[in-house]
């Protein structure tokens, strides 16, 4: 029995099972994918947004703010990466401007501070190759965008660090409501817990359904995204929004954490929850709507287009709450800006628990720090050989693309929350998340791969199960192996 | 640590300018491989074909990377393998990292950039659909098959008929996978024609011409891909649609000269190439850096490849025994109609005065005439029966019997016979 069972591991759960590792609980967390992060937690903009356009009044509005002012603080004991770029929305007419009026009022009712309405010379100072059309703009100097995945592993390794226990690959199949505890069935085993939080993201309606809550219903809106090359970068340094008009919101164009430039989402809602295809028209759309902000962009370096799915409902706010079903905890409808509200809903949740009658007391063996990959890249010379030195595999550079080496790539294989296919080692380690997309190191880390896990070439996936990326061996080799 | 010349890139390019750099005397030079082993590409490249021009006979790609590696172990050249070059500078400092060795910086008085290039992957081209594992570019299958012994797939579409997708058809045919057909966007194949006939024809494997895939199906490993046929301005006619169930879709789109150090560095870059702005020695717009190779623009032949390691050798070569800093002063070459690059961009008129000339038609071209011209007077004309995008036409001007001067443009294009 454990006190406290969340079920999924995207950035929401992953934040709430850290907070919770703050105190002397037993928590587990479920996850249907082989690694957190895997969902809808992967395949979005990477903002922590400032909070202005999320209404007053709101879960929304609080949370974001809220949520905003904690990455630094997180970034300083976690290390995932968090740069403070400071975000525009663009004015392209004094209709644009009317409206940034009120995302600007909102914004102050909301408690921002940095806000402020800038004219065109100071949006043209910061950003000189974007369209010299705009007229001006609301700049938010505390928005910033960081990985999302890296995020959230960074969240799951320290809760996992202390404490807090993961079972991957487990697909909840059904939860049955005992007296004073929930069994929670899934594809591979039984787990009883006190109270349940589910945060399922897509799948949040089902498992609510799960208990009998029929509280919402999961409407996936899906956005896409065109990921450029480094050359790219430099073009633009802030998050550059479009001003929304008529129920559009625009597209923005955004440097990523890793200094690659990205245009996206649109937004298209469909029913298949796991239909995270690009679609031509999404991806004409973008390159349309782009033009206001960027007038001319080469397409042939882009180096990837993806799409991710918004766990959106027919309400606009957040759902966080004990449900009907007493110690069951709903966290569901958690659309933008879901990421970075993700921190202070994970606060509001221990508050919900300690409200439902869950003791939380300190636990004083927490530690708030993770020590991160080495980042060979960032340290001096003198660290660089002195690393090299001790463990030669730090100087062996395996993703040229990303500069990122064997010694990066083992570690990645050996971290809390180990990496085991090629996609995990990609967000752990950068590797194959360049603009060769894997061609030239792919062989190489699954050698690694191999060798570290003994994990037999063929069982190496890209992703998820059966996403195996060799099927056999050649008829050369197998005759040698005969 | 000081060199001469740092060469940058042990494949073809850089195993030709290093040996060809000794044979002029140089003493002092050094090969940074960022492989375990020297050879480059040509490693993975085991069909034959090579060599047909420099050796007068057919090499399996090892066998002729083999050729020059023994000769360079033979002398006194340095090779440091499994070595990343990280930055270059203007000043010819080279900032390398290796397990070996460490983070060093490495001076040179001369450097010739010999990266090589890389495939365009799937994002370049936009192709919309899931991202499942199973789409492979050319490069990286032959990678899995010929060095790993591994299969990418049973099941294949490939996407794009130059060479290497060619090649690959016929690789995994006999490796036992069903090639279901070759997909061209254009209306014509970038590939030798040698290769359609001997590695299409030969195993009934179709080509479509002007077809792509416009959508690719399947969650965890591909599971097919929609192709379609396209109109004339190469956008897809969705009444042409068809859906083929494959496992494994490889993608020949495409080379692009892997120039990041090049860029970082401040050399001056030619859009049309790709590579470096460079004169007929194969000098960069930094004196005392060359690029050579495919790198500097794509090739079709790797005798091509050698030869122009061997141009941006003696040009090092001459840079760093001559120690003269004289004004240079350039002609320029002009792609005018037809014709999608030149090689050289630039002629130092000061200079050597055989002019080695490479460049690229934009489309099939049948029974004309490609013509140079100085201020409107011919003074080039050579008659074709067939060019083709695929092949690189290759030729020399002599620069002494046109008495160039500076800031001339000598403008090629492509004239009806």
């Amino acid at each position: 029995m454990v006190d406290v069972a969340i079920i999924g591991a995207g950035v929401v759960g992953c934040s709430i099972a850290r907070e919770l590792s703050k105190y002397s609980i037993t928590v587990s967390v479920i996850e249907k994918d082989s690694d957190v992060s895997n969902g809808t937690s992967k395949a979005n903009s990477g903002i922590v947004h400032g909070g202005y356009d999320s209404k007053f009044g709101t879960l929304k509005g609080s949370l974001c703010v809220q949520g905003n002012s904690m990455f630094k603080d997180l970034n300083d004991q976690l290390h995932f990466g968090f740069n403070k770029c400071g975000s525009f929305v663009l004015a392209f007419s004094s209709d644009d401007m009317v409206e940034l009026h009120h995302l600007y009022e909102n914004g102050k009712k909301n408690g921002i501070k940095n806000l402020e309405i800038v004219d065109r010379e100071f949006v043209l100072k910061k950003e000189p190759n974007i369209n010299q059309e705009v007229v001006g703009a609301l700049y938010c100097a505390d928005a910033g965008v960081i990985s999302p995945w890296e995020y959230a592993i960074a969240m799951a390794e320290n809760a996992a660090l202390n404490g807090v226990s993961f079972l991957l690959n487990n697909k909840v199949t059904s939860i049955a409501k005992k007296e004073n505890h929930f069994t929670i069935q899934t594809d591979k085993n039984t787990i009883n817990t006190r109270y349940i939080i589910n945060c399922a993201g897509l799948y949040s309606d089902e498992i609510s359904n799960m208990v009998g809550v029929n509280r919402f219903k999961i409407r996936p809106r899906k956005g896409e995204y065109i990921l450029f090359d480094k050359e790219y970068s430099g073009l633009t340094n802030s998050i550059l929004f479009q001003t929304p008009n008529n129920g559009s919101k625009g597209v923005l164009v955004t440097p990523t954490y890793h200094g690659n430039m990205m245009i996206g989402p649109n937004a298209e809602y469909i029913c298949d929850k796991e239909d995270t295809s690009t679609t031509s028209q999404g991806l004409a759309t973008l390159q349309h709507k782009v033009q206001k902000t960027l007038k001319s962009i080469d397409y042939s370096k882009a180096i990837t287009q993806f799409s991710g799915l918004r766990a959106a409902t027919d309400t606009y706010d957040f759902i966080i709450e004990e449900s009907q079903v007493k110690q069951f905890i709903n966290v569901g409808a958690i659309d933008s800006p879901g990421l970075t509200s993700s921190p202070a809903i994970a606060v509001m949740v221990s508050k919900l628990l300690l409200n439902a009658g869950l003791k939380l007391k300190k636990d004083h063996t927490f530690n708030p720090n993770l020590t991160p990959i080495i980042k060979v890249n960032e340290l001096n010379i003198h660290d660089k050989n002195k690393l090299i030195k001790k463990d030669p595999r730090y100087g062996r550079v395996i993703c040229r693309c990303e500069s990122m080496t064997q010694g990066e790539i083992v570690e990645a294989l050996h971290r809390p929350i180990p990496a085991t296919t090629l996609d995990a080692v990609k967000r752990r380690a950068r590797a194959g998340a360049g603009r060769c997309q894997g061609g030239f190191c792919s062989p190489r880390v699954m050698e690694i791969i191999n060798e570290e896990l003994d994990l037999p070439v063929l069982d190496i996936n890209k992703s998820e199960d059966k996403s195996n990326i060799l099927i056999d061996k050649t008829k050369k080799s197998m005759e040698v192996h005969l | 640590m000081k060199y001469d010349l740092v060469v940058v890139g042990g494949g073809p390019a850089g195993l030709a300018a290093a040996l060809k750099a000794h044979q002029e005397g140089l003493e002092d030079i050094l090969i940074i491989e960022r492989d375990t082993v020297l050879g480059g590409i040509l490693n993975q490249c085991i069909h034959n074909g090579f060599g047909v021009h420099k050796f007068k006979e057919e090499l399996t790609g090892p066998e002729y990377s083999q050729k020059y590696i023994d000769k360079i172990l033979n002398t006194n050249i340095q090779v440091q393998t499994d070595t990343m070059v990280l930055h270059v500078t203007k000043e010819k400092e080279l900032h390398v990292i290796s397990a070996s060795q460490g983070y060093q910086v490495i001076y040179a008085k001369a450097v010739v950039l010999a990266m090589g290039c890389r495939e365009r992957t799937r994002g370049a081209i936009n192709i919309p659909g899931t991202r499942p594992a199973g789409v492979f570019t050319a490069g990286t299958a032959q990678r899995f098959i010929n060095l790993e012994g591994y299969m990418p797939g049973k099941n294949v579409v490939i996407l794009g008929s130059g060479d290497i997708g060619l090649i690959m058809a016929r690789r995994m045919t006999l490796e036992g996978a069903k090639v279901n057909c070759v997909l061209e966007l254009m209306p014509y194949s970038n590939g030798l024609t040698r290769n359609i006939v001997q590695c299409l024809d030969d195993y009934n494997i179709p080509l479509k011409l002007s077809h792509s895939v416009v959508k690719i199906h399947g969650k965890n490993r591909l599971e097919g891909v929609t192709i379609a046929q396209v109109d004339k301005q190469l956008k897809p006619i969705s009444e042409t649609e068809i859906y083929i169930p494959c496992d494994t879709l490889l993608l020949s789109i495409g080379l692009i000269p892997e120039n990041e150090l090049t860029r970082e560095c401040g050399i001056e870059l030619d859009i049309r190439t790709k590579g470096a702005t460079v004169d007929q020695n194969r000098e960069t717009s930094i004196t005392g850096i060359f690029s050579c190779g495919n790198v500097l623009h794509v090739h079709d032949l790797v005798d091509y490849v050698s030869e122009e390691g061997e141009i941006a050798a003696i040009g090092a070569v001459n840079y760093i025994k001559s120690n003269k800093k004289s004004k240079k002063e350039f002609a320029y070459t002009v792609p005018m109609e037809g014709i999608s690059y030149i090689v050289p961009q630039k002629i130092n008129i000061g200079d050597q005065d055989k002019t080695n000339i490479y460049l690229r038609v934009n489309k099939v071209y049948e029974q004309c005439v490609i013509s140079g011209y100085i201020n409107n007077s011919k003074i080039y004309t050579k008659k074709y029966t067939k060019l083709t995008p695929g092949e690189m036409v290759s030729f020399n001007i002599d620069k002494g019997k046109l008495s160039l001067s500076e800031q001339d443009q000598i403008k090629f294009k492509i004239e009806e016979e």
